[in-house]
């Protein structure tokens, strides 16, 4: 699971493009959306994306994604008990 | 009567460091490559990092390029009626990325960020989504002439009272994909060229390069102004031997004589092939007018009219040509009138007008 959340923060940071972030600088809690890393709409697409090309999760209601896409912590939970790939 | 169009605000981001508009190619950046990548300014300050993260290189020079042209013509962004753009081959880094995405996944799992700046109108779009700009908002895909055509749209809306305060440019980024298929093609020169050699090269092609110069043109002379831009002409095709007369009917039609001119700005790039249309105009109607050219420092590319547009402008301003844009000594006491020439490989050919005022 700590491995799956590092993974995560890097290809957040990557795949979001946010030059100015560390993968310290993202607590396992953090809120992605809003007050936390200020992600948007665009960067919730890229993520449903993500999570169908890495981890074979197809999500069939996109509304799921607001309580997947929390934190890393939600994103990793989600991933380890839905991921086929 | 038509009215007038003045230059109340330049900006560029070119591979000189032109970003400063205080001085003026004071420090010459020297290169010694086939392509020539732009002296970036410090985006950061100048864009949100939070906005920033999603702009294609050309985007990010555009928006700088675009803040110091109205932060130079003293003007609200809310002010500006138009944005009107000229780009060869726009946001093409985030389009090449895109194609392979479809390509390398099998056309599944497209994002959709890089579709979204992967149309050419998109620097357009993202410099109105950052003023707030709802009004006219266009752009020209001309190849050579994009940028002439922006111009020439602009010109005519301040004519016709179509907008007061226009923001007009032109754009385009380098890639590696572009510059390895025109390598292949021979466009882009085989072995590099210093940048004071380019005109002696005596080899075909360019050296590629990219850049954003943006323009705020208004009917309204602001205290910054020194410049108008009397007119604007292109050409998709002309042969040699036409590219005189063509001059000299420009310059009649303006009430003008190859004698009124002070100074031709030329497009020379070095490249043995074409470079002979400009010889037409140096060794011929202007052999005895004071002539520069530019393409040796902000290189080659679809747009790069943009920095001789830019340049025509500073040396206006500064009643000063730097030597080494010089290719011949003929001395002018005081540059008033300007008259650009410009085309790529036989193509696409424009003459534009520029006067002190």
């Amino acid at each position: 699971m700590t491995e799956l959340k590092l993974e995560l923060k890097e290809k957040i940071i990557e795949q979001l493009n946010l030059e100015d972030v560390s993968v310290d600088d993202i607590a396992d809690q953090d809120p992605l959306f809003g007050e936390g890393l200020g992600l948007d709409s665009i960067d919730a697409l890229e993520l449903i994306v993500m999570l169908d090309k890495d981890y074979g999760i197809k999500l069939a209601d996109p509304k799921e994604g607001r309580k997947i896409f929390e934190s890393v912590e939600t994103m990793a939970t989600y991933i380890t008990e839905n991921r086929s790939a | 009567m038509t009215r007038p169009v003045y230059i109340n605000g330049i900006g560029s981001v070119s591979a000189q460091k032109t970003f400063d508009n205080a001085s003026f190619l004071e420090d010459i950046t020297h290169h010694s490559d086939t392509v020539l990548n732009v002296i970036s300014p410090d985006y950061k300050t100048h864009i949100p990092p939070a906005a920033a993260r999603r702009m294609a290189k050309g985007i990010k020079m555009s928006m700088v390029s675009t803040k110091i042209a109205l932060q130079e013509a003293d003007l609200e962004e809310n002010k500006i009626d138009a944005i009107i753009v000229g780009t060869g081959l726009g946001c093409i880094g985030d389009s090449e990325k895109f194609v392979m995405d479809i390509i390398d996944n099998n056309e599944q799992y497209l994002t959709p960020t890089r579709f979204i700046q992967s149309s050419h109108n998109t620097v357009a779009g993202q410099i109105a989504l950052g003023m707030g700009c709802k009004g006219y908002n266009f752009t020209y895909v001309h190849s050579a002439i994009s940028f002439e055509s922006a111009i020439l749209d602009a010109k005519m809306q301040l004519e016709n009272k179509e907008a007061d305060y226009i923001l007009v440019g032109g754009v385009d980024e380098l890639v590696n994909h572009h510059i390895d298929t025109h390598r292949l093609i021979g466009h882009i020169k085989q072995e590099p060229v210093e940048t004071m050699a380019v005109l002696k090269s005596g080899t075909k092609g360019a050296i590629f390069s990219e850049g954003a110069h943006f323009f705020v043109l208004s009917s309204e002379k602001s205290p910054s102004c020194h410049v108008e831009l009397v007119a604007v002409k292109t050409f998709n095709n002309l042969s040699k031997n036409q590219v005189s007369g063509k001059a000299q009917t420009f310059l009649e039609e303006n009430n003008l004589t190859s004698d009124s001119i002070d100074l031709v700005i030329l497009g020379y790039n070095g490249d043995i092939e074409f470079d002979d249309y400009y010889d037409e105009l140096a060794n011929g109607l202007f052999s005895n007018t004071a002539q520069v050219y530019y393409k040796h420092l902000c290189g080659e590319f679809d747009t790069a009219s943009g920095f001789a547009f830019w340049l025509g402008n500073k040396i206006i301003r500064h009643q000063d040509i730097p030597e080494v844009l010089r290719l011949n000594s003929v001395e002018i006491s005081e540059p008033k009138t300007i008259l650009i020439y410009n085309q790529y490989r036989g193509e696409n050919h424009s003459f534009t007008l520029l006067r002190k005022c």
